[in-house]
């Protein structure tokens, strides 16, 4: 690639944030570019940021079915799926699965609590229900 | 944990009040290069990605990240740091602590030391990132250079210019759990400035091993990494279901660990390539100089993959797999003829 082609089409998913990307320059020497950014780069951060948005709308109608719980909805927001939520919150996954249920979820202990809403850098309010906005 | 002599030998080192920031590509070759840098033992970042043998491709599909199988365009976190370590004859400390507070205790009482310190951290917690980039990635490298009130001030290599972030976020960031959790790790050159100019030159000798170390892996006799890991890859691709939104996954995550993960391009090649005139010119190994120029546009056909695959991603062009998989396996045939090349030189 050559200075001249580094691209700069600007890429939404860096918010302004230029990268740095190293192509051939003046006698052939090869030294870093600021690029704004690549559009099949945005294309692919998109999909990858779009497939937990997914998943946490699909919760959030879950949640609202009474078919869930707010727990699930959040692992989601925050960008986990169950193995880095177990991981993170060092919960084993069925434990984690079972208090999706709303009904056991809603008995769940302070302390319990705590753990799951530090683990998601939420606090335990936040945790205890749906966000009236969907979050972007 | 540490030695207790160590802050012994270094009673002349003055407090950081500026630290010379560069802009990189990648992060682990970013900070180090940045870190030896400011002790004394001036490093590009390519020379620093390159002795640390850092370009590489592996394919486990057996481990699964927020679901999607591990590939990389890279060697393993930490491999650079130790790469650069061995090849310069600098030694680091490198700490790890069970509880938060000791991590940020130790970070402070370092930095109060006039310590400029490397630390491993979660993106996910960095708050300065843009809000699409932050994911649960554990390994991300970042150069600490001072404190001011309950802010600390950052020299992150992706980033343009340096950052500050709140005291409590970098906590987190640095212990945050699940894979390749950091547990606080901090690292930094263990000699004093003068010991580091001793070692300033890099030998054609340490160039080559770590030319051969890339080689070795990129050609290795299993399935999982190099070029055989490519074409496995590509095999795999060939069989997916254009209908399956899972195939569109699939490409997708394997494009942005090419482009988007702070690779500089090209999956890390065009970043060798630089390594590699660099190595030429100041390693005086003239032959580098044309396995610069070749791996560069190798490089352009990593991009020509990734826009391929973008553009199938958006739905622009129609899916197509086994295309998809051609293009990889095009691009595993070059870099196996580029690399027994490479090695054959070297030899």
């Amino acid at each position: 690639m050559d200075i001249h082609d580094v691209p700069q089409e600007g890429n939404a998913t860096l918010a302004g944030l230029r990268k740095a990307v190293y192509a051939r320059g003046a006698d052939n020497r090869i030294v870093t570019v600021a690029s704004a950014g690549w559009e099949v780069e945005e294309i692919v951060t998109q999909q990858a940021a779009d497939i937990f948005s997914d998943y946490a709308a699909a919760a959030r109608k879950r949640v609202e079915a009474g078919e869930s719980s707010p727990l699930e909805y959040w692992m989601y927001a925050r960008r986990m799926d169950l193995a880095t939520f177990a991981q993170s919150s060092g919960i084993w996954r069925w434990r984690i699965r079972r208090h999706f249920q709303p009904a056991r979820f809603v008995r769940l202990n302070p302390t319990l609590l705590d753990r799951y809403a530090y683990a998601l850098g939420i606090s335990r309010q936040t945790l205890c229900q749906l966000p009236r906005d969907e979050l972007k | 944990m540490y030695p207790a002599d160590i802050n012994q030998t270094e009673k002349n080192l003055t407090p950081a009040t500026s630290f010379a920031h560069r802009h990189a590509a990648h992060c682990e070759s970013g900070s180090v290069a940045n870190l030896l840098s400011h002790y004394g033992r001036p490093l590009s970042e390519p020379m620093a990605f390159g002795l640390g043998s850092g370009l590489s491709f592996a394919y486990l599909n057996f481990i699964r990240i927020q679901e999607m199988p591990l590939i990389a365009y890279r060697a393993p976190p930490r491999g650079i740091i130790k790469g650069v370590s061995a090849s310069l004859g600098i030694p680091f400390q490198v700490e790890r602590f069970r509880s938060p507070s000791a991590g940020t205790a130790r970070l402070d009482a370092l930095l109060d030391q006039g310590r400029v310190v490397g630390l491993q951290t979660s993106v996910f917690w960095l708050p300065y990132f843009p809000e699409d980039m932050r994911f649960h990635f554990n390994a991300h490298n970042l150069v600490v250079y001072g404190r001011e009130g309950d802010d600390y001030l950052i020299s992150d290599p992706v980033f343009e210019h340096p950052v500050r972030c709140p005291r409590a976020d970098l906590e987190r960031a640095r212990f945050a759990k699940g894979m390749l959790e950091p547990k606080g790790l901090l690292y930094y050159p263990r000699a004093a400035t003068q010991a580091l100019q001793l070692n300033q030159v890099v030998t054609p000798d340490n160039i080559t091993r770590s030319i051969r170390r890339v080689a070795r892996t990129m050609l290795a006799p299993v399935p999982i990494v190099g070029t055989r890991g490519m074409r496995w890859l590509a095999r795999r691709i060939a069989r997916l279901d254009p209908k399956d939104a899972a195939t569109s996954r699939l490409i997708g995550h394997i494009v942005r660990m090419q482009e988007e993960i702070g690779t500089g391009g090209g999956g890390f090649r065009f970043l060798y390539a630089a390594f590699l005139q660099e190595a030429a010119e100041s390693g005086s190994m003239p032959v580098l100089a044309e396995f610069s120029a070749r791996l560069l546009d190798i490089g352009d056909e990593w991009r020509a993959f990734a826009l391929a695959s973008a553009r199938m991603v958006k739905g622009r062009d129609a899916f197509d797999p086994p295309a998809i998989a051609a293009l990889l396996s095009a691009q595993a045939d070059r870099e196996a003829v580029f690399f027994r090349d490479l090695r054959r030189a070297l030899a």
